[in-house]
Order: structure tokens, then C-alpha cells, then sequence
């Protein structure tokens, strides 16, 4: 079959990505610079085709709530913020983790702190994999950098929560979000049918047969000794996802002297800066961590044996450089450069930075 | 009779209904919980529609109602049960769906989710349990705390004019045109224990019409927060909470 292209902005990418890959359910709460995600999913209006449910929930508080109720069910369900409504799901993050139940969010970042501004960030690195929320657990970061893995990273960020029974956050950008692309649709797959959720996840509610006893779906555990266990139980799985789920990308890494490390719509930005410091004769290459959370450390330390300094380009004041320190263990200096509260840097004066090097 | 004759089938006058578990209750001797619990439980039995039963616990006293209620049944955070169940229904339309909430959980920190969730007409059973005070944290002022009412949080009693009125948010759920039915009913005695079964019963079978939230406040007690025997706490409840809290239909439907 002849593959289906179509013109995108990265926000719509989402919608339409969640439609065709088979979303039960959408919840979520109007902000910029994603709004175009809940607009377009009540235009296209999939309930009479698909079966999926959208709706408009009154806060984000309530949108993670619901994905809440839906993950319980076994359905496959998400909601989409930015910053500021991303703050507050966090609890419902936190109580969806300690559950175990798989969900996606998507984070289409502003820039903070505060009601800040509607302009790109990527001033939400902490928050996401450092665990906004309370206790002692993660989220698997997905961080697009194309409309098309806008597109893409929606269902794999669903097979990966089901997976590992774990929320998925795909994060975004204000420029990912808002620029148009061409995007490879898929096909529209079926949503999974009742029976074949009862059968295939023995976890999820969807009423108590005779059969068995019932399912019961909470994050409480009054005496510590068996909530040390669910910590540890948390622990492994998490161990195992860091194992299997690094995800990255390197370009023109193989004789590279300078790496730059950067993220999402950061990164396209160093794909320039790679191509201005190699035109100049300086030999530059570009890592790009496609998982956040978990991640590629081991890349990152087999690099730094080969490079001689490291930049970290971010929409922020520095905060995904902490993890890139981390991995390299100090071998080689590590440098941040960062553009934010809603600015972009360009390539440059990225480069420049990068002359001094 | 020998303990052997009492427990022969046909010497039992009385026995726990299935859709409970076999787990001990934790709750204080004479709270209205146990009671409300097990009226819930008997609708979905008699009812025959347990396989079809999906239960929200809140964070409040019940919160561990999820062990005792045998149905397929969530956790949800503080206030956000009305936004779980909005997902369960929309999702599996064809299930029963209800929520269990004390009065801090639905009318304070959930007081978004409740009135959404109303005014949008989910078809869901809100089972509110009113005991005037957080019982589980150890007694403090509700947002439906009577005025004068001394508790851990307004140890002089509470002050219209410092911390606002008691808030009856029962009629006010009542007003929405997304709720089918709204009543109040309390538990402390054994005719009222009947009135209330038959309300939770009756809010049940409307779920099946799909014309909306169907509403059942119990006006409780809460004896240790209240720092009463049960028997007191029942008295006290009676002349007190009733008055300002009185027991009835709210809202029926209309005849069709
Ligand atoms: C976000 C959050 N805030 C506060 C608490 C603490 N907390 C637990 S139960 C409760 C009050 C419960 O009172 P109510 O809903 O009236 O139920 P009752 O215990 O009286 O049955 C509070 C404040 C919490 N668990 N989560
Ligand atoms: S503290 Fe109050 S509400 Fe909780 S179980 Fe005891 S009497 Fe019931």
C-alpha cells in the first residue's frame, strides 16, 4: 500500500497518532501551546469510528485523574498538557506509578517558572525525570524532536506503559509542537477489545467473575515492611527498563572531539551546529538521548574517552548537563549552554560557544 | 440450640451478604461506615450485577473500602473519585459504576470533581457518607463541620464569621440539571437502615437509565471524632446534624 503522508503541526501529530494507533481514551484541559491536541481530537470526533472517547475535563487535576480511572481499566489512555497543568497532575502521576498502571502524558513545555510564558522550554527535565511528584518513582521519557516521532512516539509510548505497567511522558516542546512537517501516517488499528484486555491483563478492572477474586488497583500499603517490598518490586522494574529502553542518536560522533549533547528541538538546532563547526574544520559531533529517563549513560561514558570537552544545549538554565556529569563520571569537562524563559538559541551563537571550546 | 442447630441453613435468620469480603472492618465500633458498606453490598447482590460493579474507594476512614467491598474496585486520590469514575463509565458504559466519599474527600478537596461530574450527567452512583468532621486524620473541621461544632481544628468551636458556613452541598448538587436523583438518609436506626437501602437501591437501577448521577448522602456520625459513645454520637447526630442536615428526597425524577 502506498504510504500516506501528510502535512502536520506536531500537536496534531499527537491527536492523529493516537486515533490511528487505537487510544481508548483522551482527557484533558486546554493550555498553549498544545491546545491544537484537544481541538483537533474533538473535530475529528473518532468516538462513532474508533470507539475512543474525548473529553474535556474541567482542570488538569481531573484530566490525570480520569487517565487515572481509564488506566485501571486496562484501557489504553492519555492526556497532554503543558508546564504549568503538568504541575498539576503530579500527584495523579505519583498514585498512577505507585499503582502500576500505564498511561501517557505529554508535556508540550512552556517556558517558567510560574505562569511564565506561551514560548518553547525544555525547563521541565527536572520535574519529568527526577519525579515531580512525591515518593520514590519514574516516569519512561520519551522526548520527540520531528513532528514524525510526535507521531510515532505515541504508540510507542503506549506499548511501553503497558510494558512495564509504568506512565509514559513524552516530552515535548512549544517548537515540536507548533511547527508543521511532514508526517508518515500509519494504518488505523483496531482498539483492543474488552475480552481480549481481560485476558491479556489480569491486573485490570473490568468486573469480578466468579472466577476470581477481585481486582483491587491502589498505591496504599499501611505497614512499611510490605511498602519497602513495592519500593523494591518499583526498583527492579525500573532496573530492567534501563536495560532494555535507552534510546539515542548519534550524528557524525565517530571522530568527534567536541560533543554536543542536546534533546528534542535542541537537538535539531545542534544538527546545524554540527554542520557550521565541521565546515570550519572543528570535529564536532551530536548525541541525542532519545529516553531521558532512562538515560543512555553508557554511551555517554564511552564517548567521553574520546572526546575532549562536551556541550549541553538546553531550553533551560542547565538541568539535563546534571545527568550528562553523571555519566561521563568527570572525564572530560562538561559545559552547558542554555537559551530560556521561552528563547531559542541559535545556531549561531551556539557555535560560538562552541569556538571557545 | 447447640452452636451445631444455630448454623444450619435453615436456622439462619441472618448472615453477610457475598458482596463483602470475609476482611475485619476497621472501622470504630459504631460508625455509620460498616453500615453504609454493607447496604451497598446488599443492593449489588440482590441486585445480581457484582461482575458488573466497578467501585471507586476515596481517601477518607474508607479508604480501605476496597477491601471489603468484593467488586473490582480503585484507589483514588484525595477528592478525585467522581473524575476516576467519569473514565470507567465512559469506557465501560454498560458497567455499574459508584463512588464511596466521606465529606472531606467530596465537598472540600474534591468539590471540582463532584460538581463536574454532576453537571456533566455522568451516570454514576455517589455514595457521600456525611459524618461533619475528617475522621480519619484524627477529627478536624470539615467544610460541613456545624457551626459551634468543636473540633481538633476549631477546638472553640466552629465560627461562621473566621471559617465560612457549613456547606450543604447535597442541595447543591441538587440544583444541577445532570443529577436524577439526590437524597439524604442516615443509618443510625433500624427503620432508617431500611429507608436508606431502599434509596442506594433505587439509585442503582436509575444508573441504568443513563439520565445521570444518581446521589445518596448518609448523614452519619463519627463517635471518635466526635469524642461520643455511639450511642451519644447517634443522639447527637439526631439533634443536631438532622436539622440543619434533614433527611429526604432532594430530587426524584419526574413521572415520564
Ligand atoms: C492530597 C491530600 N491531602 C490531605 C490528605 C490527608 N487526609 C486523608 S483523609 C482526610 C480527610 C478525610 O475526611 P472525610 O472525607 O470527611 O472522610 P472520613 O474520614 O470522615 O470518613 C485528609 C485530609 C491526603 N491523604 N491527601
Ligand atoms: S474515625 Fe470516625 S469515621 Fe472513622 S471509623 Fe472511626 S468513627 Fe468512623
Amino acid at each position: 500500500m502506498a504510504k500516506e503522508i501528510k502535512l502536520m503541526k506536531g500537536n496534531e501529530a499527537i491527536a492523529e497518532g493516537a486515533i490511528r494507533c487505537g487510544c481508548d481514551g483522551y482527557f484533558g484541559y486546554p493550555i498553549t501551546p498544545q491546545s491544537e491536541i484537544l481541538e483537533y481530537l474533538t473535530a475529528e470526533n473518532p468516538y462513532p469510528k474508533t470507539g475512543m472517547v474525548v473529553l474535556q475535563a474541567e482542570s488538569e487535576t481531573a484530566s490525570i485523574n480520569m487517565v487515572y480511572g481509564g488506566a485501571a481499566l486496562g484501557k489504553r489512555v492519555m492526556t497532554t498538557s503543558s508546564s504549568p497543568g503538568i504541575s498539576l497532575m503530579q500527584e495523579g502521576l505519583s498514585y498512577i506509578a505507585g499503582a502500576e498502571l500505564p498511561a501517557l502524558v505529554v508535556n508540550v513545555v512552556r517556558g517558567g517558572p510560574g505562569l511564565g510564558t506561551i514560548q518553547p522550554s525544555q525547563a521541565d527535565y527536572f520535574q519529568t525525570v527526577k519525579g515531580g511528584g512525591h515518593g520514590d518513582y519514574r516516569l519512561i521519557t520519551l522526548a520527540p524532536a520531528s513532528v514524525q516521532e510526535m507521531y510515532d512516539f505515541v504508540e510507542l509510548g503506549f506499548d511501553l506503559a503497558f510494558k512495564y505497567r509504568n506512565p509514559v511522558m513524552l516530552l515535548s516542546d512549544g517548537v515540536i509542537g507548533q511547527v508543521m512537517e511532514k508526517v508518515e501516517v500509519g494504518e488505523y488499528k483496531p482498539r483492543w477489545t474488552n475480552e481480549y484486555i481481560a485476558k491479556t491483563y489480569p491486573w485490570a478492572l473490568v468486573g469480578k467473575p466468579e472466577s476470581r477474586g477481585h481486582n483491587i488497583i491502589t498505591s496504599l500499603q499501611l505497614d512499611p515492611v510490605v511498602q519497602e517490598k513495592v519500593n523494591h518490586k518499583l526498583q527492579a522494574k525500573y532496573k530492567v527498563c534501563e536495560e532494555n529502553e535507552v534510546r539515542y542518536e548519534t550524528f557524525q560522533t565517530e571522530d568527534a572531539e567536541i560533543l554536543l549533547v542536546a534533546y528534542g528541538s535542541s537537538a535539531r538546532i545542534c544538527q546545524k551546529v554540527v554542520q557550521l563547526g565541521r565546515e570550519a574544520g572543528i570535529k564536532v559531533g551530536l548525541l541525542r538521548p532519545i529516553t531521558l529517563w532512562p538515560f543512555p549513560k553508557k554511551p555517554l561514558l564511552e564517548l567521553s574517552k574520546q572526546v575532549k570537552s562536551i556541550l549541553t544545549v538546553e531550553m533551560s538554565a542547565g538541568q539535563m548537563i546534571e545527568d550528562v556529569k553523571l555519566a561521563v563520571e568527570c572525564k572530560v569537562p562538561v559545559q552547558h549552554y542554555g537559551r530560556f524563559g521561552g528563547m531559542i538559541p541559535t545556531p549561531t551563537e551556539i557555535f560560538e560557544v562552541l569556538k571557545t571550546l | 440450640m447447640t452452636r451445631e442447630e444455630i448454623i444450619k441453613p435453615e436456622n439462619l435468620v441472618y448472615s453477610k451478604t457475598k458482596v463483602l469480603t470475609d476482611t475485619v472492618m476497621h472501622y470504630c465500633p459504631g460508625c455509620g461506615h460498616g453500615t453504609t458498606h454493607r447496604l451497598v453490598a446488599e443492593v449489588i447482590d440482590e441486585m445480581g450485577i457484582q461482575s458488573e460493579t466497578l467501585g471507586v474507594a476515596p481517601v477518607g476512614c474508607a479508604v480501605l473500602a476496597y477491601n471489603y467491598f468484593d467488586v473490582d474496585i480503585a484507589e483514588a486520590a484525595h477528592g478525585r473519585a467522581p473524575a476516576l469514575a467519569t473514565a470507567m463509565k465512559r469506557l465501560r458504559p454498560e458497567k455499574f459504576v459508584f463512588t464511596y466519599q466521606g465529606d472531606g474527600d467530596l465537598a472540600a478537596i474534591g468539590t471540582g470533581e463532584t460538581i463536574h461530574a454532576c453537571n456533566r450527567g455522568e451516570n454514576i452512583t455517589i455514595i457521600f457518607v456525611n459524618n461533619g468532621i475528617y475522621g480519619m486524620t484524627g477529627g478536624q473541621m470539615a467544610p460541613t463541620t456545624l457551626e459551634g461544632m468543636v473540633t481538633a481544628t476549631s477546638p472553640y468551636g466552629r465560627e461562621q464569621q473566621f471559617n465560612g458556613h457549613p456547606l450543604k452541598i447535597t442541595e447543591l448538587v441538587a440544583q444541577l440539571p445532570g443529577t436524577y436523583y439526590v437524597t439524604r438518609q442516615a443509618v443510625y436506626t433500624p427503620a432508617l437502615v431500611r429507608r436508606a437501602k431502599k434509596a442506594i437501591r433505587q439509585a442503582f437501577e436509575y444508573q441504568k437509565l443513563n439520565k445521570g448521577v444518581t446521589f445518596v448522602e448518609i448523614v452519619s456520625n463519627c463517635n471518635s471524632g466526635w469524642k461520643m459513645s455511639p450511642v451519644k454520637a447517634n443522639e447527637w447526630l439526631e439533634e443536631n446534624m438532622l436539622p440543619f442536615y434533614p433527611l429526604g428526597d432532594l430530587k426524584v425524577p419526574e413521572k415520564e
